[in-house]
């Protein structure tokens, strides 16, 4: 029981896939200018890595290791085909809001990281449960930066209105460079820096020792 | 791992049972999951139909309000409705693909940098006995980063605006993305298009003036999406877009 907790909710602080590992970045700067959107795109990450976990964790012990990567690729790709497939059926207004950005989970690291690194030497179970966990360790980054994003770009949370913007007759004048992907680097960029002021064993050892600089002189 | 599975004979027999399965399951889903699709599809573009012309309750069902919406074809070059083809299963933006069905447009007259423009267009009209209440026209272009689709719809007058919306655009959320803002798409209703015979809307950078009737405010802080709309406006109300067809209309011929 402790593992499947340890599973589920490491990778949500402890071994962020985005916030650790730095990957997943793509989609993280795409999908996040409005919550709803990036909630919908954290559940169909989630159901990805899921069932990509279970199922190459399943055929596992089956699949030559000359072609591992085109089996999870293959996978990988025809869940995220499903999903898309069900979101053009259920959720329509935000799969075309999605657009793009659902065919590319097939290419998010995340999904084909924890295929390669877990699924392949573990359990269906275990691998199942591990691909919920990256999902959400993903996901809870992406509603945070869509929180910020969302809130002082559009002025709303979830579509509803906060703060009463200018155009609307209101106060708030909305800050256009939270609606374009840049800002989600620089608030990523932040929790990055939070997240390991508060548990320092993530901070990396320097690779280089940077030089002191030379000395100023006359020209 | 074991070794056994590094044979060729293995890795063939994996990746074809594997590709099997994953292709059956991914065209089972799209087969099982086609007509939701469709109906969601056909419900947005009525619905699009509908929010240009300034009708859509958002409380009743979207084909009930679509039934007093008339579809007809008419050929942009006369000006004509079009009797011998299905208005239902009519695609303009097919069209626009086939070069049977479209002109290639020379680099002036293209100023909705579209290169290639549809014979036939597909219209929306809402009648009220004989009388045309509302004409809702198809309309696209460039804007900065992506073709700008959307209706415009006008009044029985063939020259007062109903109301105008895009319905696909890729522009930039927040600057040119506020073509979709519902209080820039409210001036537009009640502006006149022709003036002296030529088209005289146009988006004002800075802000038009309020008593302006041809006059719709610039988008801030999107010179490229509002000049691309201008510019779009201006090519299909042009006698190379629907100025034929409206000017039929307006004359009684059709």
């Amino acid at each position: 029981m402790a593992k499947t907790k340890e599973l589920l909710f490491d990778p949500v602080v402890n071994n962020n896939p985005i916030a650790l590992q730095v990957l997943g970045i793509c989609s993280a700067l795409a999908v996040t200018s409005s919550m709803s959107v990036a909630f919908v795109m954290s559940l169909a990450v989630i159901a990805v890595t899921a069932f990509s976990n279970l199922f190459v964790s399943v055929i596992r012990s089956q699949i030559p290791s000359s072609i591992r990567i085109i089996v999870q690729m293959t996978i990988i790709a025809s869940l995220v085909i499903v999903v898309d497939q069900i979101l053009k059926a259920f959720a329509y207004e935000i799969s075309k809001q999605l657009s793009v950005f659902v065919g590319l989970i097939i290419t998010n690291c995340i999904v084909m990281g924890r295929a390669e690194a877990f699924a392949m030497k573990n359990g269906p179970l275990d691998s199942f449960i591990d691909g919920i966990g990256n999902g959400l360790g993903y996901g809870v980054i992406l509603m945070v930066v869509g929180f910020i994003r969302e809130l002082f770009g559009s002025g709303s949370v979830f579509g509803i209105e906060i703060l009463t913007k200018v155009t609307e007759g209101g106060w708030y004048y909305t800050n256009g460079m939270m609606l374009l992907p840049p800002s989600a680097f620089f608030i990523i960029g932040f929790l990055i820096w939070g997240i390991r002021a508060w548990k320092t064993s993530q901070v990396e050892a320097d690779e280089f020792k940077i030089a002191p600089n030379s000395k100023m002189k006359e020209a | 791992m074991s070794s056994s599975n590094e044979s060729t004979q293995k890795t063939v027999t994996v990746a074809l049972v594997l590709c099997l399965v994953c292709s059956i399951i991914v065209s089972a889903a799209a087969v099982i999951l086609r007509p939701a699709q469709a109906v969601n599809e056909k419900a947005n573009m009525q619905m699009n139909i509908l929010q240009a012309a300034g009708l859509y309750d958002p409380e009743q069902s979207i084909a009930d309000q679509f039934q007093i919406v008339t579809t007809r074809l008419v050929n942009i070059e006369t000006g004509e409705f079009v009797e011998d083809m299905d208005a239902e299963r009519y695609n303009q933006r097919r069209a626009a693909k086939d070069p049977s069905m479209n002109r290639e447009l020379s680099g002036d007259e293209d100023i909705a940098s579209i290169k290639r423009q549809a014979k036939i267009a597909k219209i929306y009209l809402i009648e009220n006995g004989e009388q045309i209440e509302k004409i809702i026209l198809p309309i696209h272009g460039y804007g900065l980063w992506s073709t700008l689709y959307g209706f415009m719809a006008l009044e029985g007058d063939a020259n007062t605006v109903a109301g105008l919306g895009f319905y696909e655009h890729a522009e930039t959320p927040g600057l040119g993305g506020e073509v979709d803002n519902p209080n820039w798409k409210a001036q537009w209703t009640g502006k006149q298009v022709y003036k002296d015979d030529a088209v005289a809307l146009r988006l004002v950078k800075g802000g038009a003036n309020r008593s302006d009737m041809y006059g719709v405010d610039g988008l801030s802080g999107a010179t490229l999406t509002s000049r691309g709309v201008d510019n779009l406006l201006k090519f299909w109300m042009s006698d190379s877009g629907f100025k034929p067809f409206l000017d039929n209309l307006k004359q009684g011929r059709i």
